[in-house]
This record gives C-alpha cells, structure tokens and sequence, in this order.
C-alpha cells in the first residue's frame, strides 16, 4: 500500500472518528431534556420529512434564496456520489474506479455534477453578497455578530473551494486524457459536461507533470474540505443537512393553535374540582423522584424535540424576519432563542460529562433568554410557519413563560389583573359574570 | 330594528329543545362595545336563517385562552373544566363562535381535557349558509368597494382556516385585495398572546401600526376582520394614521348582516 493510501485512509478515519464522537455528545444532549412521545402518526410523519425536508417545499415560499439553495443542495447530494469514487480510489490506490464499468452513465453522473456544481457557484456568490453586501436585514440582527455571522460565511468559502477543486480536477485530467496521459483507462475527451470545455481552454497549454500537480491538488483538495466540513459540521449551524430530517420527521402534525395541555396540572385541577377526591389517593408516583417543574427554566426542562430543535437551526433568520415583535423592535428573537438554546444545551452537555453533579448556577432563563423577551411573544406562529425545517421555537416560549408565572409568580402586573379578573369574573375584564347577557338587550 | 331572538341553553332546556347550535359568545362579544355589534350582526343572521342556536348567557365563562398563552396553565384548565362540565350538561355538540381564541382553545385544547365537541368559526358557519342557499345576499353597500382582509394568527396559521372568510366576502360582489402578508405570511395585529391585556415591551413601534401600515398599502374602504381583537387592532391602528373617516374596520358578519339589510 503505497503511502498516499496511508495518508487517505488516516485522514479519513480520523475524521469519521470525531464526527461520530462529536454526534454522540449531541445526542448525549439531546437525551437531557424531557421525554415527549412523538412515535405516532409515521406514514403522516414520513410523507412530511419527504416533502419538507427532502423536498424543501417551505424553502421555496421565499423564492430566490430557495431556489438557490435547492442548487446548493442537490449539488451536495450528488457530489457524493463522486466522494464515494475518491474514498474508493483512495483507499485503493485507482484512478476514475467507476469510469470503466459504468461507462456512459458515468459521464452522465460527472456531467450532472459539474452543472450542479456550476449552479451551486452561482448560488454561493450570491449567498456571499446577501450575507455581506447587500447586508439582508435577517443576516445582520444582533444575535448575527461573531461566530454565527462567521459560521454563515465560511461554509460559503468551503463550497467555494470545493467547486474550485471539482473543476481543477476533471480539467486537468479532462487535459492529460487529450495528451493521453491520465491514469484513466484511454485517451481523447471525457466528455464531461464542462470540464470537456475547461480542459482544453484552461488547461490545455500545460504541461504534463503540471497536470498531474494539479489533478491531485483537485483530488486531494475535494477530500480535504469534505473532511474537514464533517469535522466542522458539529460546531456550525450546518448540521442541519443531516439534522433536517429527523428534526422534521419528529415535528408537531397537530394544528399550531393547539398548545399541549399540561398532564401534571389536569391531574391537580381534577382533584381540586372533584369534591370526592381523596387527596391522599393521588399517586405518590415515585418518591425519590425529584419533583417535576412546571415550564422550563433550564435546558433539562425542555423536552427532546426542543433541544433537536436547536441543534437543526439554520440561523436562516427566516422566523425572525415575519416576527412582529422582532419586526417592531423588540428584544425577541425567534432565532435567538432556538441559538440560545443550543449554546446553553452546549455547556451544561460539557459540564455535565466532566461532573454529573454540575451546576453553573446558571440557567437558560435569565443568564441566556430575559423574561423581557419572553413577554414579547404575541404567539401568533409565524415563526412555526416560516421555519423551513419546521422548528417551534413557540412551545418553549410559552414553556418559559409557565416556569415564571407557576413557579415563580413572575408575571406583568396586567396580565396579573387579567388573571384575577378570569378567576374572580370569567372574563379577562373587571365586569360581573351576571352582566354577561346583557347585550341582548342593549341597543 | 327587528328584534332579536337569543334564547339560552336554560330557555331551550327548559321548553324541551335543543338547539342545532351553541353560539360561543366570548369574552369580547359579551362585554366589549365594539365587539357586541358583532355579536348581534350575527345574531340576526341566524335569526334570519332560522337557525336554532342558543347561547349559555351568564352561563358562560372565559374559555381560558388569555391565561393559557400567558403561562397560567392551571387558571387556563379550571375554566376549561367549569366550561367542559357546563357544556356537556346540555350535551352539547356543536359551537360556533366568532372568536378564533375562543374557537381554537374550543376545538383544540378541550378534547384533551375531555370536551369534545365540532367547533367552527363564524365564518365557516356563514360560508355554509350561502352554500346551503339558506342565505343570499346583493353587494349592497359594498359592490365595489376596495377590501382587504386581515388574517386572524388564530383562524389562519393556528388552524388554517384562510378561505371561508374570503369567500364569504366575495358573495359582496366587492374588489378583494389583497395585503403583501397575507393568509400564512400573513403579519400579527398585535394582540394575541395576551398582549391585548398588557403594553408592549419596548420596541420601535407598536404591532397593529404596522400591520396597518400593510393594509393601508392596498388602498382599501374597508378593512374586514374575523377577529374581535383583531378589530380593536386595526381601528386603533387606522386611528393613529387619522383615517378613521376613510376606512372602516368590520367583522365579516357585520358586513354579511347590514348588506342583507339586517
Ligand atoms: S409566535 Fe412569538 S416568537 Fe414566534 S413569530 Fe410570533 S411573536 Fe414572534
Ligand atoms: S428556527 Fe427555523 S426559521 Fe428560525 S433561524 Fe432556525 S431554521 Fe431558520
């Protein structure tokens, strides 16, 4: 085994290793919050996945950026096909290993790759000049600052790059197979779709060792970045490619109105209402189990759906963007609180795995998310609406706003009226319940 | 003015009826001014449909909604417990309501707490009328008037309810236009969540300025709602532009009631 193989293979290896690492700390943090069964409804789960996650029809509501990334996409999945050919030929030590036995399709599969490709170049420059020239108002909020402003665009960088070795090496192969000197199987043209037209105008007047060079810089430069995007993957916003499709498939189906009702408390109101009850019948379930909140104060409150939620986030800005408390210039921020979420979810993962007594005695409520922010929420869903990977960043609003107003009587002092004015009157204003029929007979 | 015919679910009981229908009237329809106009719009619809309704009158208590959204679970499930019981006492088995909250809490939130019962919005009611030919109207006052319709979160996004009011309003023989959000993308007025019972956190702008800033864009004579929040929203928010003179801000049955002169 020569030792270009070596190399491959422990790059490769190396790689995988820590992604798969880094995936399982994820899912270690996933399983923190609370359990929530959504195992139902799989055909009507599935038909979702399959056409929002895989057919990205929300994307496409907002058309220009969707169909862009439709290119970005569909690149990516075929390009795989080739990253399949590299790890073979580079463990193998071959060159084009599918080139022989497939034959025409071969050059059908390529020459679908490299327009894709092209399309996906396109896609990346105008994705750069959105995020950094024409400064789209969703790109540049606060929480947009450092790392995930960064983030946005290094991913842009890297499929800038991969591009480029994409096309340098099918050109300068495209080159040397016309001298007849690729390490393909014969000589004359490919046929590729663009590298056929690449190889000769740009490569054509070099000479062979250069070729050669550049070949393996565009061989070795596509494995690089893919494997350095997989070792990437788990800090960035972009591990929604494979996060996408679970974090679908285990979406809310039921309509967005409807807010779960909370089992711990209709057991409770039930007492409270059945005069016959036996308040010491009630379950004393398990009597070391640490008594359960009522909202979310910290990640482990969340169920697991929320904290996947996070973790498939595209920072796309797009529930932002149609929030009308984001848009009339209040603090709230969709977006934040689902990037909130995962970096809160982040450290106390770390900390936990180094003590699994941690306590920072911070929390994801008032350190990371201000009751400010959470009473801006108008729950009007169009966050729920626009997310293109259809997160809820909703639920753990009204989650939180549970926590302060059960657990911590926190609550604006009109909603605090308005409260009373429900439990004493049976409507959110101060009128006496005997008046309530009076409109039928005012003028 | 013809009078009106409200019997109540005890009245009904009482003389050995039952009634195709509860109309769920709501906080707002009860106590708000504004709001009690459209009760009556639709009030006088049903009447002139003959359809039988009732309502629980002082029966009837807050469905929750406000408190629900606003964190307080268990006010939220004591007053849908109250409401639950009452209901079931007079089995009923259909409510219509002309508040989305109202509607969506009904429809969505009861049956886990084991109050099942077909729930629809006023206009999905008004909309089977005209396709039962149980209502006709001329477009009256509104043929040709500019209108725009402004998509309750509750109605549409929660429950995806976009084209009942819309073809409700087309039996107007009106100019539907309609706003740059609109049905999913449709922009908030600002009250749900129970922000209509408190201020707004500090901002740049209040919700319903902007939300009617989108409606004024279409030139309209009438903002229609659905929604009695909604409706309180949008007339504030015309105020502020000092157009109250120009465009009117109606309930979708109010504009059904007066086109069939009632
Ligand atoms: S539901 Fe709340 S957070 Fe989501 S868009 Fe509406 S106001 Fe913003
Ligand atoms: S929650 Fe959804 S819409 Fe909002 S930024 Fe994340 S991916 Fe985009």
């Amino acid at each position: 085994m020569g030792i270009s193989s070596i190399a491959f293979i422990l790059i490769f290896l190396g790689a995988a290793a820590f992604f798969a690492f880094k995936i399982r700390q994820i899912i270690q943090n996933i399983k923190l919050g609370r359990s929530l069964d959504r195992t139902d409804n799989k055909g009507e789960r599935l038909k979702t996945t399959i056409r929002v996650a895989l057919g990205q029809s929300k994307m496409v509501t907002r058309p220009i950026p969707g169909i862009l990334h439709i290119f970005i996409y569909v690149a990516f999945i075929f390009t795989q096909i080739e990253l399949i050919e590299i790890i073979i030929d580079g463990v193998s030590g071959n060159h084009r290993i599918f080139f022989e036995p497939l034959g025409g399709f071969y050059v059908f599969i390529i020459s679908l790759i490299e327009v894709l490709s092209a399309l996906a170049l396109i896609a990346t420059f105008t994705f750069l000049a959105r995020r950094n020239l024409l400064k789209i108002p969703r790109f540049v909020k606060s929480e947009m600052t450092g790392w995930p402003k960064l983030d946005g665009n290094i991913i842009l960088y890297l499929e800038f790059l991969l591009v480029m070795f994409i096309f340098t090496m099918n050109g300068a192969d495209e080159a040397l197979r016309l001298q007849g000197a690729s390490h393909a199987e014969g000589s004359g043209s490919f046929g590729f779709a663009i590298s056929s037209i690449l190889g000769p105008n740009v490569f054509g007047s070099m000479d062979v060792a250069t070729l050669h060079l550049l070949e393996r810089i565009g061989w070795w430069g596509h494995f690089i970045v893919v494997m350095g995007f997989m070792v990437y993957l788990p800090f960035s916003k972009h591990l929604h490619i494979f996060f996408a499709f679970p974090n679908v498939y285990f979406s809310n189906l039921k309509p967005k109105g409807q807010f779960t009702n909370m089992e711990a408390v209709t057991n409770e109101v039930k007492l409270m209402m059945d005069p016959n009850a036996d308040p010491f019948a009630a379950p004393a379930a398990d009597a070391n189990a640490e008594p359960q909140r009522f909202g979310v104060k910290d990640v482990k409150d969340l169920n697991w759906v929320n904290i996947l939620n996070a973790y498939s986030c595209t920072e796309c800005g797009r529930c932002t963007s149609s929030c009308p408390a984001n848009i009339t210039g209040k603090k709230l921020s969709p977006r934040k609180i689902m990037m909130d979420v995962r970096d809160r979810v982040e450290e106390v993962g770390k900390g936990l795995r180094k003590d699994p007594n941690f306590d920072d005695g911070k929390s994801l409520l008032g350190d990371y998310i201000t009751e400010e922010e959470v009473w801006a929420c108008t729950s009007c869903n169009a966050c729920v609406q626009e997310c293109p990977v259809n997160i809820d960043p909703l639920s753990i609003i009204v989650d939180l706003r549970r926590y302060l107003v059960m657990e911590e009587s926190k609550i604006p002092a009109e909603l605090m009226t308005m409260n009373t004015n429900i439990e004493n009157n049976q409507a959110p204003w101060q009128f006496s319940p005997t008046d309530r029929l009076n409109w039928r007979d005012e003028d | 003015m013809s009078e009106i015919k409200v019997p109540t679910m005890a009245e009904m009981m009482a003389a050995g009826e039952t009634p195709e229908v509860l109309f769920w009237v709501g906080c707002a329809g009860s106590f708000d001014d504004r709001a009690k106009k459209i009760t009556k719009a639709i009030v006088k619809i049903l009447n002139k449909c003959n359809v039988k309704f009732a309502v629980l009158g002082t029966e009837e208590a807050c469905t929750g909604d406000p408190a629900k959204r606003a964190g307080n679970e268990f006010l939220f499930q004591m007053q849908a417990m109250m409401n639950i019981q009452v209901l079931d006492a007079y089995e009923v088995k259909k409510i219509v309501t002309a508040c989305p909250h109202c509607f969506n809490t009904l429809k969505n939130e009861y049956p886990g707490l084991g109050g099942n019962y077909e729930v629809i919005h006023h206009t999905q009611l008004l909309e089977s009328l005209f396709n039962e030919g149980k209502l006709q109207v001329e477009g009256g006052e509104f043929k040709g008037k500019k209108i725009t319709f402004h998509d309750p979160c509750y109605l549409g996004r929660a429950n995806e309810v976009y084209e009942a009011p819309r073809n409700v309003l087309q039996k107007l023989d009106a100019e539907l236009v309609e706003m740059k959000r609109c049905k999913a993308k449709g922009l908030c007025c600002g009250a749900g969540g129970a922000q209509m019972f408190k201020e707004a956190e500090k901002g740049n702008k209040e919700v319903n300025v902007e939300r009617t800033e989108d409606a004024l864009e279409t030139n309209p004579q009438i903002i229609a709602t659905g929604c009695p929040f909604c409706n309180t929203m949008m007339t504030d928010g015309v105020k502020n532009f000092n157009k109250e003179n120009d465009i009117k801000v109606l309930d979708i049955a109010e504009m059904i009631a007066s086109a069939s002169d009632l």
